[in-house]
């Protein structure tokens, strides 16, 4: 049963994410997007990231992509597109680029024996799992050993806030 | 300072007890001041010249006796200072005469430059050898420039002439004054630098321009070897200071090569300089400049800086057979080959031009047999007669000029066959050059007769000394000499008779304004007439004194010079005396001293007279009527094609290969290159600015192309 | 636990979001392909820490935080450049070139 769910949510996500590069409409594109972000969910819950599968539904697709779509409404783009792809000479230069990052990657992770054989990080989130529960086993490690980077993420929030403020503001 | 300068003298700088010298600095100091405030004047005058073109006009000079300040001081400059650095000398000589100097005094001013081990002092030094010289140089130069006063009056450049001229003979103070090689060379350049400036004085003539720059060239070939024979020096000896040079000169090897290769290169530098074959193509052609120029720098003073040089380094000449030997047989070839070219000439500035060179060969090979005093002699009394000379030739000139100009007629005022006659209309030019040239041919008793005698004596002297090294080479050259001594009487009298006798054939109108000159050329000519008389007496020879040579005793001197320079001449005449033994008592083919002195003054009296007798009866043509000479005249008349050769040997090929250097190397390869590189920047900076489209895409892929690459090099 | 699969997964995605960036013309959807390509990364993170520990977990945490505000500036870089040129078609951004 998991595995089906994993391959459904794979493919579901591959899909999607095809959908949003190929798909003419910048909404057509965005809601693609949205699914792509459900299926990454799905897969975090099996891959037993419970908190995270909920902050990838709240933050990104409800808010990033709620976001994104105010934009495309702002400016208007709703209608009347026209297709962008790249075709020629140049399209085939990035299919063949593209491929070989494939290649690279593919080649990167075959045989991942001593992946699969490790169970050590699975046991040690089970762990966590029980002892504080979903949210805690992240909340832990982010205020001991992470708070730092943490509050300077704080502060990137809010330079961006502002940086926003400024770019998007109708000057005189 | 100053006053310290001109003061120092004293205190133990002086060696050698009771001579003490008297301002011996101010002697080159005030040439260098007359040539700062004639320099300065001529800056003045230039102005005010360039202004008047401006203005659309030209400078107008007026009469003689309203001329502008920038015309008028420079006639009391120029000569001023030279009479009194000739009053210096002169009280600098008296002292020496009357102490017993036996080691040079050197007088050390300043450090002019020190580097690591090279030091080099602005020193000067007075001893016999460079008192003559300065004798000369301030004697003969002051008449010289007293002469210019009157030939220069009127040229628009006078101020800038009496610049030139006051600038040589500081240059040539230096020459003859410093007491280092590297100071000589000093004088050296500056007096080659003068040269120049004097001989393209006229500048705006191209041709007199381009002879000033040939001098200058062929003198560069010269100084080369002067250069190179100074590092030769530096390197043996740690120094170029002639008093530990000399010092340490007998530690080299008799004969060995580095003293050859030293004397050879030095004979390199004295050739150029000196006018000697192969260089000496420069003096004819440094007649373009104004004719007491010819008469002070490439007469008297200048050219014989490489016979000074010479007789200078004569320990190091002495050391070497070798170069003793060519700097003989280079002066006797000199002397026969200027001698013959003379004979053809019809300049009357190109015969004595010749003639000049003929003479310093003269003295080269006096130098080069070892007769050092001998050389310096003749040195001294060609400076008397050929200063005359020329001088004579410039009022001569002066005078052909000035008769040319009243009638605007355009013909040579130096071309020989345009004169004749002359004696009547400049009585006191024509006695003086008769004088002169009877000391150049080598009469009894002139000045001539007595320093050439001498020369012609020491050949057969040292060829035949006990282990002479090359006897028949100087049995050769003795015989030449000999020869060449006869083609000197022949010539100068055909210049005498050309110019002074027979009828005139200056133009029927010309004649009338054709004139003496006036009081201030014709009296330094009585006075060097005077010298070029009685300046040979001083150095009567030992052996001659008592026999007719020596009027049985009367003439006042014996060997005087020989004495006098016996303190500068010992050391060499001591080498030579180890090496070659003593000198032979007669001549190669037998006959003692007195009797080659009675055959050679009337041989040459019997050319002398022969060629009044028969050229003065000819009559010459004028140079329209004058038919082209053949054969062998011909060949003498084109200088036996010695420039055309030069010009196709060495010149063509050396253009040629410059034009090479230029069209082929330099402006096709080198540019070539330089601009290939700059091509090929151009077009990959234009290549790689393809990937610059300004497209975010494009930007994106060239990151992604750069981050695969990175991964790649990381996996595989 | 699939934690290869999970991993070719996130490569997957990751290729899909580059071609995206590369071929598309218009800023937003060349935007959302990063964000594609981010979460790609994100799956990655997640799936290792199957592997190494929670703390991969934590790093999804900053790169989502990273993400909302680059989309928060990069979305106003497209309103302010939308402003100007009443597009948002990069290839009429062509300023930055010779």
């Amino acid at each position: 049963m998991e595995a089906f769910l994993f391959y459904f949510f794979f493919v579901m996500a591959i899909g999607a994410a095809v959908g949003v590069v190929l798909s003419k409409s910048p909404v057509g594109s965005l809601l693609f997007m949205v699914t792509t972000l459900f299926a990454i969910s799905a897969e975090f819950v099996l891959l037993e990231a419970h908190f995270l599968a909920a902050v990838q539904v709240i933050v990104y697709a409800g808010a990033i992509m709620v976001l994104f779509l105010f934009v495309i409404m702002l400016l208007n783009l709703g209608h009347d597109y026209r297709q962008d792809l790249r075709v020629g000479v140049f399209s085939l230069a990035w299919v063949v680029v593209v491929s070989a990052m494939a290649g690279v990657v593919g080649w990167r992770t075959r045989g991942g024996e001593g992946l699969a054989a490790s169970g050590a990080g699975a046991q040690e989130i089970q762990a966590a799992l029980e002892q504080y529960g979903a949210v805690g086993a992240i909340a832990q490690p982010l205020y001991t050993t992470y708070v730092v980077p943490f509050e300077i993420t704080g502060i990137l929030l809010l330079v961006a806030i502002v940086g926003a403020l400024v770019l998007a503001k109708r000057n005189a | 300072m100053i006053t310290a300068f001109l003061l120092q003298g004293g205190g133990d700088a002086v060696a050698g007890g009771e001579f003490h010298p008297f301002l011996p600095g101010l002697v080159v100091l005030l040439p260098l001041l007359g040539f700062l405030a004639n320099g300065w004047l001529a800056l003045q005058h230039g102005k005010a010249s360039a202004d008047a073109v401006r203005a659309g006009g030209e400078l107008d000079l007026g009469d003689r006796h309203s001329r502008p300040a920038t015309h008028t001081l420079p006639t009391w400059i120029g000569p001023g200072v030279m009479a009194l650095a000739f009053l210096i000398t002169l009280v600098n000589f008296l002292r020496m005469l009357g102490a017993e100097l036996h080691e040079p005094v050197v007088i050390s001013y300043w450090t002019w430059m020190a580097t690591g081990t090279f030091v080099v002092d602005a020193a000067i030094q007075l001893d016999q050898l460079s008192m003559v010289m300065m004798m000369i140089v301030t004697g003969v130069g002051f008449l010289i420039h007293v002469f210019s006063v009157g030939y220069m009056r009127d040229d628009a450049g006078y101020p800038r002439y009496f610049a030139y001229l006051n600038l040589f003979v500081f240059f040539m103070l230096v020459l003859v004054m410093g007491a280092s090689y590297a100071l000589v060379f000093v004088g050296w350049e500056g007096v080659g630098l003068c040269s120049y400036l004097l001989i393209g004085f006229w500048f705006s003539d191209r041709e007199k321009s381009d002879a000033g720059k040939k001098a200058f060239i062929v003198n560069r070939i010269g100084d080369f070897g002067f250069l190179v024979a100074m590092f030769f020096l530096f390197r043996e000896f740690g120094t170029l200071d002639f008093v530990p040079v000399f010092g340490e000169a007998e530690a080299l090897v008799y004969g060995g090569g580095l003293v050859t290769a030293i004397t050879l290169f030095f004979l390199l530098g004295a050739a150029g300089k000196s006018a000697q074959i192969p260089l000496y193509v420069w003096l004819p052609d440094a007649m373009a400049g104004p004719t007491p120029v010819s008469a002070l720098i490439h007469a008297a003073t200048m050219v014989t800086a490489g016979v000074y040089l010479v007789a200078r380094s004569s320990v190091l000449f002495a050391l070497s057979p070798v170069g003793s030997a060519a700097v003989a047989t280079v002066g006797v070839l000199t002397a026969l080959f200027a001698a013959t070219i003379a004979l053809k000439q019809n300049d009357i500035k190109k015969v004595l031009a010749y003639s000049t060179v003929s003479q310093l060969g003269y003295m080269f090979v006096g130098v080069g047999v070892g007769a050092y005093a001998a050389g310096v002699f003749h040195l001294m009394t060609h400076a008397f007669f050929k200063a005359l000379l020329f001088l004579g030739s410039g009022a001569v000139i002066h005078a052909m000029h000035e008769a040319y100009h009243h009638t605007h007629k355009h013909d040579d005022p130096q071309d020989m066959r345009n004169m004749g006659g002359l004696r009547a209309a400049m009585p006191i030019t024509w006695v003086t050059m008769w004088i002169a040239t009877l000391a150049i041919a080598g009469i009894w008793p002139f000045a001539g007769f007595f320093s050439k005698d001498e020369i012609i004596w020491q050949i057969g002297a040292f060829g035949g000394a006990e282990t002479a090294p090359y006897p028949a080479l100087y049995t050769f050259i003795w015989v030449v000499a000999l020869a060449a001594a006869m083609l000197t009487a022949f010539y100068m009298t055909r210049m005498m008779v050309m110019t002074f006798h027979g009828q005139n054939r200056t133009g029927a109108e010309e004649s009338k304004h054709l004139h003496e000159a006036p009081a201030v050329m014709w009296v330094p000519l009585a006075v060097l007439a005077v010298l070029s008389v009685f300046g040979g007496w001083i150095n009567v020879p030992e052996a001659l004194q008592t026999a007719w040579v020596g009027l049985g005793g009367l003439l006042p001197t014996s060997e005087w010079l020989h004495h006098w320079l016996e303190p500068v001449t010992l050391q060499a005449h001591e080498v030579q005396l180890e090496h070659l033994g003593e000198v032979s008592h007669y001549a190669p083919f037998g006959g003692g001293e007195a009797l080659w002195a009675a055959i050679s003054t009337l041989a040459a009296l019997t050319v002398v007279v022969a060629t009044i007798q028969i050229l003065g009866k000819r009559d010459v043509a004028t140079p329209a009527n004058d038919p082209q000479p053949t054969g062998f005249a011909n060949v003498l008349a084109n200088k036996y094609y010695v420039d055309e050769f030069y010009d196709r040997v060495i010149v063509q090929p050396i253009i040629r290969a410059s034009r090479f250097c230029w069209k082929i190397i330099d402006a096709t390869i080198i540019d070539g290159a330089v601009n290939l590189v700059g091509m090929l920047a151009k077009g990959m900076g234009w290549g790689i600015s393809m990937f610059q489209s300004g497209s975010v895409n494009t930007y994106a892929f060239i990151l992604t192309v750069g981050v695969l690459v990175i991964l790649g090099a990381s996996v595989f | 636990m699939m934690v290869e699969q999970t991993l070719f997964l996130s490569a997957a995605l990751f290729i899909i979001g580059t071609f995206g960036v590369l071929v598309r013309r218009n800023a937003i959807i060349m935007f959302l392909c990063i964000e594609l390509q981010l979460n790609a990364v994100n799956v990655a993170f997640v799936a290792l820490s199957n592997v190494w520990g929670i703390d991969g977990q934590v790093f999804v945490f900053f790169v989502m935080t990273v993400a909302a505000a680059e989309a928060a500036v990069g979305l106003a870089i497209i309103i302010s450049i939308f402003r100007h040129y009443q597009t948002v078609d990069v290839d009429n951004f062509n300023l930055l070139k010779w």
